[in-house]
């Protein structure tokens, strides 16, 4: 049994246009995705595909207008509005995206002990210092403030306090935008780490090569849905053991492989196409896809949602 | 061709030198890449070069003169699209500030006619940098300054962009300076790359 | 309105929303938004109609009639000279009223033009309007108030003089913070870039970003203004004391309260004090509306 399971599970978000017309964006729709505790699963897709509103519903923290649809259920029951609120911070965290989550003006180490203190650690000093050396930070970095950190540095703080709690479930949303190679790998290696330890860990990213790298599986959104979920040793060579098509075209985009880009562009969460999300895309449309979005099914070690895998 | 020459610049008067003595030069129809070790000054010599920051020393030269104001031969495309629009203009009007509208060019970088008519909070990070890639396009600049355009991009909105800019440089068109820090990507689309890092220049500042 | 209910789905445990049908049964937020802004502007201008119908009445004295409390004839009473209060009361809260809004119009406005400036013109401009801003902003404000109506000669000019120049510094540095970070942006930039003049960046970028501001910054500004002139005008410095301004009002009523005719400043101050809550309520409603998250339902 998987720690985390979300299943069917659906987002949309009703806002104002001009006046008092609205409208519904349907931001995700029957995402089917599970992970397990040891294990790291890389959510993978272009913005506005769904995948940081993922972590926020999970969170509880997406705002009032939003509705929801489907399952999520977290160590086998489900995780409803009071149990998010609850487990936040302890059993579930975000590692959230910039370091400007740090605060400018204070040490770092009293930022960890106070956030440790938040979440109700008996001990916030001690845990602070475990927490720094769980990261390989020396002693000398708690009496720094954020900007005497380099870069890497600094995003380890940012890891090391946000999972001071010792979490079950480890939420990294884009964790690495636009950061030198060096400190991506420093920074996905110690949520590896985090995995190998025993911890459940969802890496959110555009970056799917650094994924690939780290992950047990890859899950792949397009338009707010699951296309396929797939073993990170799928993605290998020119992406033949990769199912649905839109998986295929990503990994062909990347410069080592061909940087052949797929024409087209995610359609918008206002107006979905009838049928499967990528009809609009796909080489290998036909005219039974427009009739009804596809069910996930088993296709050897992947799960996919297309009725020509 | 756009030339740089010992660029030097720094904030303040008291701050070591973000870039420190930088030379550059680029034809239309080529790419070159440059590569460096932190964002900072990458993003620094961008801004220079497009004009949006004066060198404290050195000179930027368009064909022999000075960048100036209006008539803009030299546009820059950054890696935050959201900072780079008016957050209050609908996107049509964007473009348009540029240049006259050419569909040809919107569809080639995939830009739906619906999203003309919306604000840039309500577009995609990587729907919004196509819009900036095209603004830049639109404007008729004889270069172009990509400062990590695709670096928070999926790899298929990565490839479909360099695609058309690539597209243009080799019209003979454009000459475009690619800054990267992805390896792979920067031996696929530059002709040659500058390294801020490389060793050579600082035995030439003494 | 769509059928909401239909289309959204279960909601994970939050609470079902108590004060989202009021008592007209709407559960359209923004509607609701709109329908109290008109409620608060129907209120202002039903009382600004009643005060000009009344106007004659308000002067009509009844010297049988004098320091009568409130009475189904006289719903506020009437005053020493038998004039009925609550003609009376209406005609000074028009007039109030329409001092307070010139007032904080004219103050409004120069605030919008001097942080248009202040971003569009570049850094000498903007720090010398800062060190303005910080000049007035240094004086205690009612000190001020009083020294200017009194230099400016009174009656409504000078009140209205005093007002304005009062109350320009708050509003000047919002819209000056936001002003200076428009113009700080790469957008603004990329248009100078492309030779546009200060004056076309103020029209196409500064305006759109300050108007919103400006909008909500006026309307908030017409309680305070209309509570100045009150002031001023019990202090005696405002309108002339035969125009029945609320601050004249409760100045004269000052005299009867100790022989126990509290209607004669009770009343009016209420009545104050209602109209300023009306415009309040205009403006916050219309700050709501105007607020980029007030998108969301």
């Amino acid at each position: 049994m998987s720690l985390l399971s979300v299943e069917g599970f659906s987002l949309s978000f009703v806002q104002y246009e001009t006046g008092l017309r609205r409208r519904r964006l349907e931001v995700i729709t029957d995402l089917d995705l599970e992970v397990d505790a040891g294990e790291l699963v890389a959510v993978v897709g272009s913005s506005g595909s769904g995948k940081s509103l993922l972590a926020h519903a999970i969170l509880g923290v997406l705002p009032s207008n939003a509705a929801e649809g489907g399952r999520i259920a977290y160590d086998g029951a489900p995780l409803d509005a009071a149990r998010r609120t609850a487990l936040r911070g302890r059993e579930i965290a975000l590692i959230p995206q910039s370091v400007t989550f740090l605060d400018p003006l204070a040490r770092v180490g009293a930022q960890a002990q106070r956030a440790a203190d938040l979440v109700g650690v008996t001990d916030p000093a001690g845990a602070a210092r475990t927490a720094f050396r769980r990261l390989d930070l020396g002693h000398s970095v708690a009496d720094r403030y954020p900007h005497e950190l380099s870069g890497g540095m600094a995003r380890r703080v940012l890891t090391a306090t946000a999972t001071i709690g010792i979490p079950r479930l480890v939420l990294a949303d884009e964790p690495t935008p636009g950061l030198h190679p060096a400190v991506v790998t420093e920074t996905l290696g110690g949520l590896r780490l985090m995995a190998d330890r025993g911890a459940a860990v969802m890496l959110i990213t555009h970056d799917l090569l650094r994924a690939v790298e780290v992950a047990d599986r890859i899950a792949v959104f397009y338009a707010g849905t699951t296309v396929e979920v797939a073993p990170a040793a799928a993605f290998t060579g020119d992406g033949a053991a990769l199912r649905h098509p839109y998986t295929r075209a990503l990994w062909q985009a990347l410069p080592q492989h061909g940087f052949t880009p797929l024409p087209g562009a995610q359609p918008p969460p206002t107006d979905l196409p009838p049928g499967c999300l990528f009809t609009d895309r796909c080489p290998l449309v036909v005219p039974e896809c427009r009739q009804a979005r596809p069910a996930a099914r088993q296709v050897d070690q992947s799960l996919v949602r297309c009725i020509r895998a | 061709m756009l030339e740089a020459r010992d660029l030097r610049f720094r904030y303040r008067r008291d701050d070591p030198w973000v870039v420190d003595g930088v030379d550059l030069c680029v034809e239309p129809g080529e790419v070159v890449g440059l590569r460096g070790p932190s964002g900072r000054g990458k993003t620094t010599v961008a801004r220079l070069l497009a004009g949006y920051l004066a060198p404290d020393r050195g000179r930027v030269l368009v064909d022999g003169a000075p960048l100036v104001r209006g008539g803009q031969p030299v546009q820059l495309v950054s890696q935050h699209p959201e900072l780079a629009v008016d957050p209050r203009w609908r996107l049509a009007e964007i473009l348009a500030e540029a240049g006259p509208v050419d569909a040809d060019l919107l569809d080639a970088l995939s830009i739906a006619r619906g999203w003309l008519d919306r604000y840039p909070h309500e577009l995609s990070g990587g729907e919004l940098q196509r819009v900036t890639v095209a603004r830049a396009l639109l404007s008729g600049a004889t270069y172009v300054v990509a400062d990590e355009v695709s670096a928070m991009l999926d790899p298929i909105t990565q490839a479909q962009i360099w695609h058309v800019l690539l597209d243009r440089v080799r019209r003979g068109g454009i000459g475009l300076v690619a800054i990267c820090h992805d390896d792979p990507l920067l031996d696929v689309v530059a002709g040659r790359v500058v390294d801020l890092s490389a060793p050579v220049r600082v035995a030439a500042r003494s | 309105m769509t059928a909401v209910g239909e289309t959204l789905g279960r909601r994970p445990g939050s609470p079902p929303r108590a004060g989202a049908a009021k008592s007209l049964g709407l559960t359209d937020r923004r509607a609701r938004t709109l329908v109290q802004i008109g409620l608060g502007v129907a209120a202002l201008v039903a009382m600004v109609i009643a005060g000009t119908m009344l106007a004659p009445a308000a002067e009509l004295t009844d010297l049988t009639a004098r320091r009568q409390p409130p009475s189904l004839a006289h719903p506020f009473g009437t005053d020493w000279l038998g004039r009925d209060m609550l003609a009376r009361t209406l005609v000074g809260l028009r007039l109030s009223l329409a001092v307070g809004t010139l007032a904080a119009s004219v103050s409004a406005v120069v605030a919008l033009l001097l942080a248009a400036a202040a971003g569009a013109l570049g850094r000498r401009v903007d720090a010398g309007v800062s060190w303005l801003v910080d000049l007035f902003l240094a004086v205690p404000h009612l000190v001020l108030l009083i020294l200017i109506a009194f230099a400016a000669g009174r009656g409504a000019a000078g009140v209205i003089i005093a007002v304005a120049v009062t109350h320009w510094p708050s509003l000047t540095r919002l819209l000056r913070g936001e002003a200076r970070r428009v113009a700080a942006s790469d957008y603004v930039a990329a248009s100078q870039r492309l030779g546009r003049s200060g004056w076309w960046v103020a029209r196409r970028h500064l305006l759109r970003h300050l108007v919103p501001q400006f909008t909500v910054g006026l309307v908030l500004l017409f309680p305070h203004a209309i509570l100045h002139e009150a002031a001023l005008s019990f202090l005696g410095l405002g309108l002339s004391p035969h125009a029945p301004a609320i601050g004249i009002i409760l100045s004269d009523a000052m005299r009867y309260l100790s022989a126990g005719a509290w209607w004669l400043a009770v009343l009016p101050g209420v009545a104050l004090l209602a109209v300023v809550k009306a415009v309040d309520m205009v403006g916050e409603n219309l700050r709501a509306l105007l607020d980029p998250r007030s998108v969301h339902e």
